[in-house]
């Protein structure tokens, strides 16, 4: 089954330039993601999921981020050596659902003619003379509308000829993320890149969203990257887990088994944090994430790990093998 | 029927079928108006402009004596005061004062339109440019900005328009290349705030290019900023306009040009004073209206524009 991988991240290193000096957000991440494979990055908020998720999606800010290090090769092919012009083509591919629906809307254009805008350059081959060729054709118009129609009737949207006339301030925040769902299922994309889809969201708007997502993976065998610090959605959606600290994996794993049996301090310590709702006080981490600007020596979590060691301190910890597709970075099991 | 005193729609004349009388938020333009006319002063500005704008469109068929207009001379009766035959009185050579301002209308409405679609067409893409891309773009626009901003408009413009042999287009060309740095620097600002927005990432994510970013995603999201600063602005142009016409770095003496009327008509002025006081008024009226409704505008649409 495990054909070419979709996405395979290699000791990726991501800094960002500021005037304060050199903040290493991400260091040494290294993930695949195989085909039909949804994967989650859990981890607190300013651990680096949505850099490493922007990163892949080329909508990074560069400068002020920089590229320090690894290797990104996304549907086979080398990310940091492919032309400006290939790395459009390719975003096509890729699917994007962002974290605010309520702004990723540009607010001064119908839904309709935000989604005939996007299908139109799309089917224009992305060139700027055959878009504006084609966007002043009226079959062409009316076509990609009807398209536009047809993307949201998939998504439940009930009379989506109507939502097309309105604007995005007319909308609820469950319907947006629906539009924006299906302005990214439109490139018929191979990969989904989602972050944090649900958090702006209320629960049960947040509950019907992901089995939406979770249905339209499933149909379209395609392959997802999900970013949440919802352990449940990941436990729900994603096949395995990556953990993140502090711009560095510390652990990876199937979901399932990965959240019932948290290798990772800090797993063991996110775990214990998810509200129940029998109440009780709960048993967080203590301390927060690190300044980037002066990370800590040795294993960027010691400052705030429970069973720290003197190793800890002194040199980062390896991604160690414990049973089948199960890694953990603490020097515990060494 | 309707104790709260509002209009009400969808009300039925029948009275057979009892239908709900709700009060219907207004939509649109006749909302958008009646918020805008609560404003009293930019109501009259509004109005005074439309109807300026009217006569300046009809005034070849509205004039009453078209000849004067071109340069028509009558020695028999100069320098007459305001009577029933000539409402505003005659010129020096006799020529009716009201034909006149009423075809000057035309060329000062055209010049502010001229200037502000010439000084929108420089200044809002090197805005968003420079906004957009940062870095080594950013500073030779802003430092080119800054050059053009630390010259008084007029004296540059007159400059300008003396250079290039005075003459009326020549002026508008000379102001036009003059105003466009202030829409650099207001679509520049604007710019900046709205390329953080999550919208211009999500279409960046969808492989939107520069140019779709640009004019189609951040630009929209400023219209009411340049609505109200193209508004505020007409007014000063005419200003500038008619200044520089007055200064004779303009339109040439025949034209029928409310800067020229009044240069001329202030050599007569103690005794004479209609030459010069109903083109003055003319302008007066119009950078006024302008000014009134661009006020109104700005509050309406709640944007700050310098």
């Amino acid at each position: 089954m495990r054909t070419e991988a979709i996405v395979v991240i290699r000791d990726l290193g991501i800094d960002f330039e500021t005037i304060d000096g050199v903040l290493r957000v991400v260091q040494g991440v290294s993930l695949t993601i195989g085909p039909g494979e949804v994967i989650g990055i859990v981890g607190e908020t300013g651990c680096g999921k949505s850099v490493t998720a922007k990163m892949l999606l080329g909508i990074l800010p560069m400068p002020p981020a920089r590229v320090r290090s690894g290797e990104v090769i996304l549907f086979g092919r080398n990310l940091f050596s492919m032309g400006y012009r290939e790395r459009e083509i390719l975003k096509q591919q890729i699917g994007y659902i962002p974290q605010d629906p309520t702004s990723s809307l540009n607010p001064v254009f119908p839904i309709g003619t935000l989604m005939t805008d996007m299908l139109i350059w799309r089917r224009s081959g992305q060139r700027m003379r055959e878009y504006l060729w084609m966007r002043r054709d009226r079959k062409r118009v009316e076509e990609a509308e009807a398209d536009a129609a047809e993307l949201l009737r998939k998504l439940y949207i009930p009379d989506p000829r109507t939502l097309l006339r309105k604007y995005p301030m007319e909308l609820s925040g469950g319907m947006k993320q629906r539009v924006l769902l299906a302005m990214a299922l439109s490139g018929d994309p191979r990969l989904i890149v989602a972050d944090e889809p649900t958090t702006a969201l209320d629960a049960t708007t947040q509950k019907r969203t992901l089995a939406l997502i979770q249905e339209k993976i499933h149909e379209g065998h395609l392959a997802g990257l999900y970013i949440t610090h919802n352990l449940g959605v990941a436990r729900l959606l994603c096949h395995r887990t990556y953990v993140m600290y502090g711009g560095t994996v510390v652990e990876s794993g199937p979901t399932g088994i990965l959240l019932e049996n948290p290798l990772h301090p800090y797993t063991r310590g996110l775990v214990q944090s998810i509200p129940k709702l029998t109440g009780g006080v709960l048993r967080g981490i203590e301390g927060q994430v690190p300044d980037y600007l002066n990370p800590p020596a040795g294993c960027r979590f010691h400052p705030r790990c429970e069973s720290r060691a003197a190793k800890c301190e002194e040199e980062a910890p390896p991604m160690l093998c414990q049973g089948k597709d199960r890694w953990v970075a603490c020097w515990q099991y060494d | 029927m309707n104790s709260m005193g509002f209009s009400t729609r969808g009300s039925n004349s029948g009275g057979r079928k009892m239908e709900p009388k709700i009060q219907l938020r207004k939509e649109g333009w006749v909302r958008g108006f009646l918020k805008l006319s609560r404003n009293r002063l930019s109501l009259w500005g509004g109005c005074f402009l439309i109807t300026a704008t009217l006569l300046a469109l009809l005034a070849p068929w509205l004039v009453p004596y078209p000849e004067d207009v071109f340069g028509a001379v009558h020695f028999e009766k100069p320098l007459q005061p305001p009577s029933l035959l000539h409402w505003m009185g005659t010129d020096e050579a006799g020529r009716d004062i009201l034909s006149r301002v009423l075809y000057g209308a035309r060329i000062s409405l055209s010049l502010a339109v001229v200037v502000l679609v010439l000084a929108m067409g420089i200044g809002i893409p090197l805005g968003l440019c420079a906004g957009y891309y940062g870095g080594k773009i950013e500073q030779v626009i802003m430092r080119i900005t800054d050059v053009f901003n630390s010259i008084p408009a007029m004296v540059l413009a007159l400059a300008i328009a003396v250079a290039l042999t005075p003459n009326l287009l020549n002026s508008m060309i000379a102001i036009g290349f003059v105003w466009w740095r202030s829409f650099c620097r207001l679509v520049y600002g604007e710019t900046l705030s709205i390329k953080q927005e999550n919208f211009v990432l999500n279409a960046k994510a969808l492989g939107a290019s520069d140019f779709h970013i640009l004019f189609r995603e951040i630009l929209p999201n400023m219209s009411s900023s340049i609505l109200v600063k193209v508004t505020l602005d007409a007014g000063f142009a005419i200003l500038v306009g008619t200044s520089i016409s007055f200064l004779g770095a303009g339109a040439s003496p025949p034209t029928a040009e409310w800067g020229i009327m009044v240069a001329y008509g202030r050599h007569y002025l103690p005794h004479a004073w209609w030459p010069s006081l109903f083109p003055g008024l003319a302008i007066f009226a119009t950078v006024l209206s302008f000014n009134l409704l661009g006020d109104g505008l700005r509050d309406f649409f709640g944007v700050e524009v310098e």
